[in-house]
């Protein structure tokens, strides 16, 4: 055998690792796998009232079959209301997010004016909805309008987001050659940031119809209107197996808002 | 027609793009400018419709002076300019029609641009521009799904449908192969003459220069070291804009005739 061949055979390569030091990358793993035994442990999982629960659990799940659809147009009543205030929601949601979107595009605007939007978008972002919903209904009282501005704001602060980020990810050429024609600002978003940022724009627009429609059941528990009130309220008299059928037609309605989603979303690519 | 005086630009980088450029062009002719990358040829075409803004110097325009603009004088100004991009930049997912009629939107309200109506004469013109550059019945060919020369073909359509007086071109068949690079720069210039266009037209390729401009502008630094007529590009020159370099268009030993590449090649 050739020596060139030698050397070939035993030639040896392995990535680098991410962390240099061998003594840091052992201690980073040694001190990972303490806290996780530590965290386990502390758990403090008390088993005499999970025992406890499982009856009750067990008495809950019975007295819930069969799903009792008698009382339909109540559940009707409740998931229209639902989807109203998702569908109202997003609306106004996708056109506030316009001006917001923009002026939180760095590459747009001057630069106190990014910030400003920026941070009404972190500050609309801070608190969960459930939070923000029990706000409402302590403004607004009980009832689906505090369900829909709960949910404007989280839609508002999402597509925004998302759309001034696009906006600042777009090819600066095609906006360059529309400012060279002599467009004047409005015309130049018309022609040049638009039709970059319009798919993802309306792709957004109905993913967040999708989660406005899961959502609006969730804020519903606190007081805010649509199915999810109704739900809250079999659950306090009891009403298990009308609960049950609630939670089947949540189950379904988050389904269909899944598949439609998914295809709009396909048909936009 | 174009005055280009002392152009100075330096960028916020501390770096000198261009240093007391002059140019005049009195006549409607095509102007090549060659010189090595970072020469500061594109810097010298976008100061002049300020898409970057001078450090300072003029530039004069039939008579105005489109330094001073203020921003809505400039917009004003810009309608009358034309310009045409390396990498196209045509609005991707916009149609061939709502691309070259964008060089219209400087003239039609906002209302009339959103709703894509414009006058009658401006469709007109899209179409016979269309037809000319060699797309008719693309019009509603989404942008993104056109070859590299066709796009050109529409950036040439969008800058023209202007009826601009200046015409700033940046490295128009740099992204295209030989070929339909040299049809997109016989198309360009066709118009440039026939409207009597004056224009400026950045290009890398000597060959091209040569074969189709009136006058030739060499760059090196940020400062023009050569102005004169595309036959007087000697090897001299061509050293004095690019460095040193083997200028002869002959392949290595290419006087051997009988080369097995040379042969191949027949």
């Amino acid at each position: 055998m050739s020596a060139e061949t030698t050397a070939a055979t035993t030639a040896q390569w392995s990535r680098p690792p991410l962390i240099k030091s061998t003594l840091l990358r052992h201690t980073i793993t040694v001190l990972g796998l303490l806290y996780l035994v530590w965290s386990i442990g502390s758990l403090e999982v008390n088993w005499e009232r999970v025992l406890d629960g499982l009856p009750r659990a067990s008495n809950i799940f019975t007295r819930m079959f069969p799903p009792d659809f008698s009382r339909w147009a109540l559940l009707t009543r409740g998931i229209i209301e639902s989807l109203e205030m998702a569908f109202a929601a997003t609306i106004v949601g996708m056109v506030l997010a316009i001006p917001l979107g923009l002026c939180a595009a760095g590459n747009l605007v001057p630069k106190p004016v990014y910030l400003v939007a920026r941070s009404i978008i972190v500050l609309l972002r801070t608190f969960h909805e459930v939070i923000v919903a029990i706000m409402f209904v302590k403004i607004f009282g009980f009832g689906p309008l505090a369900g829909v501005l709960t949910l404007i704001v989280a839609s508002v602060s999402f597509i925004s987001k998302l759309i001034a980020e696009d906006i600042e990810n777009m090819s600066s050429g095609q906006v360059e050659a529309i400012k060279a024609t002599g467009a004047s600002f409005p015309k130049m978003l018309l022609y040049g940031v638009a039709p970059q940022i319009l798919p993802r724009y309306l792709g957004v627009s109905i993913y967040r119809l999708d989660a406005n429609i899961r959502h609006s059941t969730v804020v519903g528990i606190v007081g805010a209107g649509g199915i999810g009130a109704t739900l809250s309220a079999t659950f306090s008299r009891y009403d298990y197996d009308f609960s049950l059928a609630i939670l089947l037609a949540i189950i379904a309605l988050v389904f269909i808002g899944e598949f439609f989603s998914t295809w709009a979303r396909e048909k936009l690519r | 027609m174009l005055a280009v005086r002392e152009l100075t630009k330096t960028y916020d980088t501390g770096t000198a793009a261009l240093r007391n450029v002059s140019i005049s062009i009195d006549e409607p002719q095509v102007v090549a400018i060659i010189g090595p990358s970072g020469a500061g040829k594109s810097t010298l075409i976008r100061c002049i419709n300020r898409l970057v803004e001078p450090t300072s110097g003029s530039v004069e325009l039939n008579g105005e002076n489109l330094t001073a603009l203020s921003s809505r004088e400039l917009r004003k100004a810009r309608r009358h300019i034309g310009m045409i991009f390396q990498e196209y930049n045509l609005v991707e997912r916009l149609t061939v029609m709502e691309n070259v009629l964008s060089g219209r939107l400087g003239y039609v309200s906002f209302w009339r641009a959103f709703r894509r109506n414009y006058p009658p004469a401006d469709v007109a013109a899209a179409f016979r521009l269309l037809e000319r550059v060699g797309l008719e019945g693309r019009e509603n060919t989404r942008a993104d799904s056109l070859s590299g020369g066709q796009r050109q073909r529409v950036g040439i359509a969008r800058a023209l449908i202007q009826s601009p007086e200046l015409l700033l071109v940046d490295e128009p068949t740099a992204s295209l192969d030989p070929k339909t690079g040299r049809q997109v720069m016989r198309i360009l210039v066709e118009l440039a003459k026939e409207n009597k266009t004056p224009t400026l037209v950045n290009i890398h390729d000597v060959q091209l220069a040569k074969s189709f401009s009136n006058r030739v502008i060499g760059m090196r630094d940020g400062e023009i070291v050569f102005d004169g007529k595309p036959k007087q590009l000697t090897e001299k020159v061509l050293t004095d804009i690019y460095g040193e370099e083997d200028w002869s268009t002959e392949a290595a030993g290419g006087d051997d005739d009988d080369a097995p590449a040379a042969k191949a090649s027949k």
